[in-house]
């Protein structure tokens, strides 16, 4: 008997969990269709599904219209270059809040995170004076640094969550065969830790793949990622909204994709440590 | 000798690079918008590079986000462009301020004068241009021809509000999904709030009174609101709050929209076959007015070139005006694309030519452009330049919350009195903080 209710209930939290998950995925679904459709069709009212005449049309053009490849190594380079950087600054801060915590360690955690409440558009002339003054404008490497520092608070913190699931005594144990401080972190936490800091990766990275803010308004003509790729399809007057999904497409098929094959990896590291 | 072979490898080096670096530095860069006239130049650019050797570079934005791009990086002077799209609204306002580099110089080939006398005024700041308009534009009516004559009546070609809210009314047919009139409800001030702003000159309502007292309390302004309100909640789209011009067009392309008051520019849409299903039956008339009032709904507005003060490449940015916005450049579009492809409302010389003559929203759209004043744009006498606007920096961030208290009015959250009370009161404030 309780054997059929588990049942029953399997089915309807997996028929839950798929109507969720169909309802969230819907749009991107929507983006896809529409980038095959004629730009009538794009706009055609009853909305057409799937039973219209697929064309490649509006990728030629965005291919044609676009230097693709910039905007996507752009792209990458932001996304992969400040994920890492803030990874190799937040594995000690994190080491040394969860390990070695002092009275106010819980204070800064808590202001780190506040630094996230500002609206960013409060520090945009600041910070565009800042990088005239350095030439810095349209460059790779003020993006880089500015997307780590707005996720470092992020990656800190989730770095602190794993690492307070790692016993204290391992480390211990490790000090006490004579590893140094280095080798404690290389050699013993950040393998036992490897599941949550590649979620921290992927998280971050897919956060700074999508920022919109920095990367649209410190850029021009070089250093402009995918971000700035589709906001060039929006048009105030005319109607391109198959062009807009096709460029909506491109931009985020290489994420997706990333983020399909590693949603293992990504699911085991959310929910580390969250079952006890 | 071995250190003067050095020292000259080191100079022909330095040369060297300095050539490369002059090189790239006549590659200019633009900043525009993903409008159709826009993309179509992005593609005739390889002839300009062609023809004078400088490069160019597009960045392309969404118009919000241009607009806050190209604000902030000239009043840094950032020097991130070279040129930039800008309107009616920035130009007059950042050439005051010395932000732009004034056109006062451009060759006489070009011929300054040939450019439309009302656009010439609003991109200038006393007398002096400050940026040329690549296209230009109004607004009109654009109605359905058929529709119209199956409800019996006829457009005259300057009709009355009184006339379009019965034409809308007897054009409305639910049962075969077709609204009698589509307009802007969208907040913002270049989208819901440029249409009624519009339209309150044409019932005589102003923003302003000359002293920069707001004028929402006067009963013009709750005769153009509840007018508005009225007819659309009578004959128009269902959500029609959140309707903007890119809404609007598709609703008029499927044939969903009996008229449609709205930018000139929208007349070559929604007579292009290969997109719109009723290419065929698309009327045009003047914007209306109300009887006895003299000023029409109309508005005025251009997408010009302008170059920040900031710039290194001044020179090479006015070859590029030059260029794009010339006779000849008309005259190359016309040749590969067709005359109705043509950037419009920007040059006399283009409504003078035969062939543009021809086509069927040509006159209608110079007499718009003409019918609009912008230095007096209602019927009492104003403090401020500007049809659809106030050309005021204070401008953009008030029309944007009077226009979201408008859209609260047409979903139906609030009354007209209220609204227009709550705008009476946030211009109030906000012109007092601004020191008027």
């Amino acid at each position: 008997m309780a054997r059929a209710v588990s049942t029953r209930r399997k089915t309807i939290a997996t028929a839950a969990a798929w109507g969720i998950g169909l309802l969230v995925f819907f749009p991107i679904l929507w983006t896809i269709l529409t980038s095959f459709k004629t730009e009538a069709q794009a706009i055609a009212d009853p909305p057409i599904f799937l039973g219209f005449d697929w064309t490649l049309e509006n990728y030629r053009v965005v291919q044609e219209r676009s230097d693709y490849m910039r905007f996507l190594w752009n792209s990458v380079i932001l996304a992969g270059g400040s994920t890492i950087l803030g990874v190799i600054i937040a594995v000690p801060a994190a080491w040394s809040m969860a390990f070695v915590p002092s009275k106010r360690t819980k204070d800064i955690l808590l202001w780190m995170l506040s630094t996230k409440m500002l609206p960013a558009v409060g520090v945009l002339y600041p910070i565009y004076l800042i990088c005239i003054r350095f030439g810095l404008l349209d460059s790779r490497a003020a993006l880089v640094a500015i997307l780590m520092l707005i996720n470092l608070p992020i990656i800190v913190w989730m770095l602190y969550t794993y690492f307070r699931e790692i016993p204290g005594e391992i480390l211990e144990a490790a000090r006490m065969d004579g590893a140094g401080l280095k080798e404690e972190i290389l050699y013993v936490l950040t393998p036992m830790a490897v599941p949550g800091i590649a979620s921290t990766l992927l998280l971050n990275f897919i956060l700074a793949w999508n920022e919109a803010f920095w990367t649209l308004n410190l850029t021009a003509a070089n250093a402009a990622p995918l971000t700035a790729f589709i906001a060039s399809y929006s048009s105030p007057e005319g109607l391109f909204y198959a062009k807009l999904s096709a460029a909506s497409t491109m931009a985020i098929a290489p994420i997706l994709i990333l983020g399909w094959f590693s949603q293992k990896q990504l699911v085991r590291g959310l929910t580390f440590g969250a079952v006890k | 000798m071995s250190l003067k072979r050095v020292l000259g490898a080191t100079t022909a080096l330095t040369l060297c690079s300095a050539a490369a670096a002059f090189a790239q530095d006549t590659t200019i860069t633009i900043a525009t918008v993903n409008n159709g006239d826009m993309i179509r130049m992005q593609g005739y650019t390889d002839q300009f590079t062609e023809e004078t050797g400088i490069g160019v570079e597009w960045v392309t934005l969404e118009e919000n986000v241009l607009r806050q791009r190209v604000t902030t990086d000239i009043t840094t002077k950032g020097g991130q462009f070279d040129i930039m799209t800008i309107g009616m609204y920035e130009t007059p306002i950042w050439g005051a301020n010395g932000w732009l580099v004034p056109l006062d110089d451009l060759s006489e080939e070009y011929d300054v004068d040939d450019i439309l006398p009302a656009m010439r005024d609003g991109l200038s700041h006393d007398g002096t241009l400050y940026a040329a308009p690549f296209y230009g534009e109004s607004s009109m009516i654009m109605y359905r021809t058929d529709l119209m004559e199956e409800a019996g009546m006829e457009m005259p070609d300057a009709p009355t509000w009184e006339f379009i809210r019965e034409a809308a009314a007897a054009m409305d047919d639910d049962a075969n999904d077709i609204n009698g009139i589509c307009l802007r409800g969208k907040a913002g001030w270049g989208e819901g709030g440029a249409f009624i702003t519009a339209m309150s000159n044409s019932f005589g309502a102003r923003w302003f009174d000359e002293d920069w007292t707001p004028q929402f309390d006067q009963p013009e302004w709750k005769e153009t609101l509840s007018f508005f309100t009225d007819m659309m909640n009578e004959s128009g789209p269902a959500g029609y709050a959140t309707n903007g011009f890119n809404e609007n067009l598709s609703l008029f392309q499927q044939g969903k929209c009996g008229m449609w008051i709205d930018a000139t520019v929208a007349a070559s849409f929604v007579t292009n076959p290969e997109d719109s299903t009723v290419a065929d039956h698309v009327g045009f008339a003047l914007a209306p007015n109300k009887e006895g009032v003299e000023k029409r709904g109309n508005w005025l507005w251009a997408w010009a070139l302008g170059i920040p003060a900031g710039t290194q490449k001044a020179d090479e940015a006015k070859q590029f005006i030059e260029w794009a916005t010339s006779k000849d450049y008309i005259e190359l579009v016309a040749e590969n694309e067709g005359w109705a492809n043509v950037p419009p409302g920007a040059r006399t010389s283009l409504y003078e030519t035969p062939e543009y003559q021809e086509v069927p929203f040509a006159e209608m759209t110079l007499n718009s452009i003409e019918a609009a004043d912008p230095t007096n744009p209602t019927v009492d006498p104003v403090p401020y330049v500007g049809v659809q606007f106030v050309a005021i920096p204070e401008f953009a961030g008030i029309g944007t919350q009077v226009s979201q208290e408008f859209s609260a009015v047409y979903a139906g959250q609030q009354s007209v009195d209220e609204a227009l009370e709550k705008a009476q009161a946030i211009t109030q404030e906000e012109m007092e903080a601004a020191g008027y």
